[in-house]
């Protein structure tokens, strides 16, 4: 019964709660990236780690930025800022359906009280290269989660699979809050000595970088940080595998790959800007495509990424 | 004889993809069993989310044992000739019988293949039919090699007779075969064991999981219609979406729920779209208000609370959608009923319709000097054709379009309207798509006409000119579905079309493109619209060329060097798709082809009149004497062209008639040709055809009482031009030599 189940009181409850039960269910509970990305997807803990043969179990809050999306505060459930919870498992457990219906009993959706339904979609993100079968997760009609299958990424085949979990936490969080505005919601307790909602914490900044993403940003600059990267990225991967300083093995993967992540994101602000025509987004798609490839041969050539020497 | 049971049970199946996973298994596992001998009484299969099932009667127990002779090396054959047959037979030298023949001794073995047991042979069929199932996109999952669909996580797989059920060992990377199934995902206890087929589906009711995609249809439908008129409304139709939600559930509970009364106000199709296609409800009409008003959820479960928190939950979802569609609505009106659509109509500029012909702005452009031409051959205003074009496509720029693309051109018609655009304008914006699969309606009013095949014509053309005509089976512009689309619209309009000049029209458009100056437009657009009238090589098209004052422009040599190939191509493309229309419509190929042979066959609808007229006259007795007359005469009037090295075309002259039967014949086809000529201009083909019938008697007699090749050679070769008559005659409305039998 619905009473019987201990409801979350505030967004940050629900996070607490994902942790607590996928850290019980033997994942390693990472911290975000520290770059700006579209989506916990771009965490190297996915990304990379989806790739290679090493067993690998993590979940992680990651704030996620789409420039595309400011609404200056404005709107209930759009913002350019906000945060997904994501859950990799690999190679993905027999269980992993019933795992995830833990998850979301575990933050206050009882099954006896709701429709709870997986409904085909096959996940895929040109600018990684990568694409994976799967369903929306719907709760009532509302989508609450996407489940992937991993199958290939940066254009390698993902052997074993990785099972991916994203939950968009605002969306969510209203529905088991009941809060139809978003930024009416309650960040931390309601009954805290200092309550603060999600429009307390995020509108003000929502409105700086809607007008920034919108109007302000200096494309020509940005033209510039985007070829840069692109640059560096194919620099820093020329590299020989022997370190010549430590006499060591070091493929650098994962700095490549930080100039992927921010390739990625200069395109989305250029996007924002509207500077860039129906033609060039696939042309400035398949670029930063083309780094993640390089990023993901790479880190194949790691030993987090199976290589043996 | 036992009866199997296979169920393979998954995680969750797109609900695109049952019914044909379901006939599949059933097909890949009968024909297996079959091709090794198990012959059987009696299948069927059936899908829910997590399984496909499949059952069959009537099984044999085992495979029926099988005695083949097979003949050897001759007798005295080399030692290792003799051991490999021995070796592929599978016996031994003492087995062998010795046979006389023509040719000398032979060894003959006969090779016994014991019959196997039906559980060896379901266990390979079944295991074949996982690893090769053709699903169109599978996966592999943790750190298998296997592909499914989705997970598989068992296979329940039984052989029942009157002992009982066995379970056929299988393992299946892993999955072992079991006799074990779970119910309801959500309602139901543990993995429970089944003994039969209708034990199995009994208890699965039980676990709450309706086996049969169409029982669960039907529950859906009948729970719904009986709300529906419980609460006074009308629940509508919809029986491809009552599939799908029908594969999306194994519980099926229908709940209803309201709309709202901010959203009422939104076009119909709008909230149609939204409720279908992202939250796959039914849309529910008050037949009072005549307006949709509810909606039909169906859950995939039962809850304590009858549903309650479900439906408001759905309902929650519905408001958050329609409020963005209304939004998008009052902004888009906002626009429209400015009255100008210019700035939707300016945006087009900027977006590719194909990176080697330009924008939709460079499209609608195209489209518009099309339509104005075609207007007056379709009974339509010609400025009102033409600005029925320019905005056809405006809606492609507004809001509502860009979140539900389904919309096009039903929004365009709801945005002119609202500009207080002539009503046929804003109907061509609908449309102008129209029709876009083979029972799809076609426009009728003469802007949309107009309009529409602008629209197809432009397209073929300009897809043909860079070369990206369909192969096999590849069609990514469906350009098939634009041919059949002109075909439709020009026959069930009874259009009277030269395509052919308006294929070089506007082929040469898209060659000739853009124009930099007012002057040079104007140019161009005189030139095609000659084209367009008379054809390319027309003295009409020269006439204008010549009134070019000082130096013509580089561009007139595309009209001037004009080649008709690919207007040639594109024509014998529509004639194909017209070929595969009028089969669908019972006429056989050689009728077709009979009538394409004639003159004039870019006038669809002469030539569709042609050959319905053939094909429904060679159905009669008159049919068979009009082709029996006029082969006689040719084949001995090819026959002697051959010969001679000449064509006979001369007619003949009665004044060297030797036979009464010969002048009878002159007569006859004197009469014959003052029968003919007014039904030919009248394209009264059937009545043409009866007085070319009435040859038949004469050509008869005249064959009978004249030997052709007479020694006289004056007379031979005037006898030979009395056969060209006949062959010119016979021939005014197809080429009888194609026609078959």
């Amino acid at each position: 019964m619905a009473a019987s189940i201990d409801k979350p009181t505030c967004f940050q409850d629900i996070i607490l709660r994902l942790q607590a039960y996928w850290a019980s269910k033997g994942c390693t509970i990472l911290q975000p990236y520290d770059m700006e990305v579209g989506a916990g997807t771009f965490h190297p803990a996915t990304t990379l780690r989806a790739l290679g043969s090493t067993p690998w179990a993590a979940a992680y809050v990651q704030p996620s930025r789409r420039p595309t999306d400011g609404r200056y505060g404005d709107s209930p459930n759009r913002w350019q800022h906000y945060y997904q919870f994501q859950v990799i498992i690999k190679p993905s457990p027999p269980d992993l359906q019933a795992l995830y219906l833990g998850s979301l009993e575990a933050i206050g959706i009882d099954a006896s009280m709701h429709d709870i339904r997986f409904v085909e979609d096959d996940w895929e993100s040109p600018t990684l290269g990568a694409w994976g079968l799967g369903w929306e997760v719907w709760c009532d009609g509302m989508e609450v989660s996407q489940f992937t299958y991993f199958q290939q990424v940066g254009g390698h085949d993902c052997n074993p699979v990785s099972g991916e979990l994203t939950y968009g936490l605002e969306r969510l969080a209203m529905y088991v809050l009941g809060f139809d505005d978003g930024n009416a919601m309650p960040f931390n307790s309601p009954d805290a000595p200092i309550p603060l909602t999600y429009g307390d914490v995020f509108r003000e900044a929502e409105a700086q970088y809607a007008r920034w993403n919108f109007d302000v940003a200096d494309t020509d600059i940005l033209l510039q940080h985007f070829k840069d990267a692109e640059a560096e990225c194919a620099r820093i991967l020329e590299q020989p595998a022997d370190d010549p300083k430590t006499g060591r093995r070091i493929v650098m993967a994962q700095p490549a790959y930080d100039q992927c992540i921010k390739a990625s994101h200069i395109f989305n602000l250029l996007d924002a800007r509207g500077v860039i025509s129906v033609t060039e987004r696939q042309a400035y798609i398949g670029r930063v495509r083309t780094l993640a490839k390089m990023c993901a041969d790479a880190f194949v050539q790691t030993e987090a990424g199976g290589y043996v020497a | 004889m036992p009866d199997l049971l296979i169920e393979l049970f998954s995680e969750e199946i797109p609900a695109r993809m049952q019914a044909k996973a379901a006939a599949d298994l059933r097909k890949l596992v009968t024909d297996g069993l079959v091709d090794a001998g198990l012959t059987y009484a009696g299948a069927a299969a059936f899908s829910t989310p997590r399984r496909l099932t499949l059952t069959i009667d009537g099984l044999l127990a085992e495979s029926p044992t099988l005695r083949e002779e097979r003949r050897g090396p001759k007798v005295g054959a080399p030692d290792k000739a003799i051991e490999g047959f021995l070796r592929g037979a599978g016996v031994s030298r003492d087995d062998l019988e010795e046979r006389e023949e023509k040719k000398g001794s032979f060894y003959y073995a006969t090779v016994t293949t014991a019959g196997r047991p039906a559980a060896e042979i379901v266990a390979d069929v079944l295991e074949k039919a996982i690893r090769t199932f053709p699903w169109p996109k599978s996966m592999r999952w943790g750190a298998g090699t296997l592909r499914w669909v989705r997970p598989l996580h068992r296979i329940l797989c039984i052989l029942v007779d009157e002992a009982g059920a066995n379970v056929v060992p299988l393992d299946v990377d892993g999955i072992k075969a079991d006799n074990l199934t779970e119910g309801h995902r959500f309602l139901s206890g543990d993995v429970f064991a089944v003994t039969s087929f209708d034990d199995y589906e009994t208890r699965l009711k039980r676990q709450k999981v309706i086996l049969n995609p169409e029982e669960r249809a039907e529950a859906i439908w009948n729970d719904a219609t009986n709300q529906c008129f419980a609460a006074g409304f009308e629940a509508v139709e919809d029986k491809g979406l009552l599939a799908e939600v029908a594969g999306l559930v194994e519980w099926p509970v229908v709940l209803m729920g309201e709309i709202g009364e901010d959203f009422l106000d939104l076009p119909p199709e709008v909230l149609q779209s939204s409720m279908k296609e992202h939250q796959k409800f039914f849309s529910v009409r008050n037949p009072k208000t005549g307006r949709i008003e509810r909606f039909i959820t169906v859950a995939n479960t039962e809850t304590a609370d009858q549903g309650a928190t479900i439906l408001a939950g759905n309902q929650k979802v519905l408001a958050a959608r329609l409020a963005d569609a209304k939004f998008f609505w009052e902004n888009d009106l906002r626009v429209a009923k400015s009255g100008d659509l210019s700035p939707w109509t300016d945006k087009l500029a900027a977006v590719t319709f194909h990176n080697k012909m330009g924008s939709v702005g460079d499209q609608v452009s195209r489209m518009a000097a099309m339509a104005e031409k075609l207007a007056p051959m379709v009974g339509a205003d010609p400025a009102l054709a033409r600005q029925a074009a320019e905005v056809a496509k405006a809606d492609l720029s507004s809001e509502m379009v860009y979140e539900f693309p389904d919309l096009q051109g039903l929004m365009g018609r709801y945005y002119a309207e609202a500009a207080g655009l002539p009503n046929a304008v804003a109907v061509a914006a609908e449309e102008h798509y129209s029709p876009l699969g083979p029972s799809d309606a076609v426009p009728t009013e003469a802007v949309s006409i107009a309009v529409a095949l602008a629209e197809k014509l432009d397209k073929l053309t300009g897809f043909w000119a860079i070369g990206e005509k369909p192969t096999g089976s590849k069609d990514p512009f469906a350009l098939r579905r634009a041919a059949l689309g002109v075909i439709r619209i020009v026959l069930e309009n009874g259009l009277r079309l030269h395509l052919d000049r308006l294929f070089d029209a506007q082929l040469l458009r898209h060659e000739i493109g853009m124009q930099p100056t007012q002057e040079a437009a104007a140019l161009r657009d005189a030139l095609l619209r000659e084209v367009a009238q008379h054809g390319v090589f027309g003295s009409a098209v020269r006439a204008v060329i010549d009134q070019i004052e000082g130096d013509a422009p580089d561009w007139i040599s595309a009209v001037t060097e004009h080649k008709p190939d690919l207007s040639d191509d594109l024509l014998s493309f529509v004639h194909d798709r017209l070929k595969v229309h009028l089969r669908d419509g019972g006429i056989s190929h050689d009728v077709i082809e009979a009538c394409l042979a004639m003159p004039g066959s870019d006038d669809l609808v002469l030539l569709v009149k042609r050959a319905e007229s053939l094909a429904a006259f060679m159905a009669t007795d008159d049919g068979t004497n009009l082709v029996q007359g006029f082969k006689r005469a040719n084949n001995i009037l090819s026959q002697a062209e051959e010969k001679d090295g000449v064509e006979y075309s001369y007619g003949g002259d009665p004044n060297f008639a030797e036979d009464p039967a010969e002048t009878a014949l002159f007569t006859a086809l004197d009469t014959a040709r003052a029968k003919i000529k007014p039904s030919m201009d009248s394209e009264n083909f059937a009545a043409a055809m009866e007085a070319m019938a009435e040859l038949r008697a004469p050509i008869d007699a005249f064959f009978e009482a004249v030997q052709v090749n007479a020694e006289n050679e004056v007379v031979r070769r005037n006898r030979l031009n009395l056969l060209s008559s006949i062959r010119e005659i016979c021939s005014q409305v197809a080429d009888l030599t194609r026609l078959e039998g």
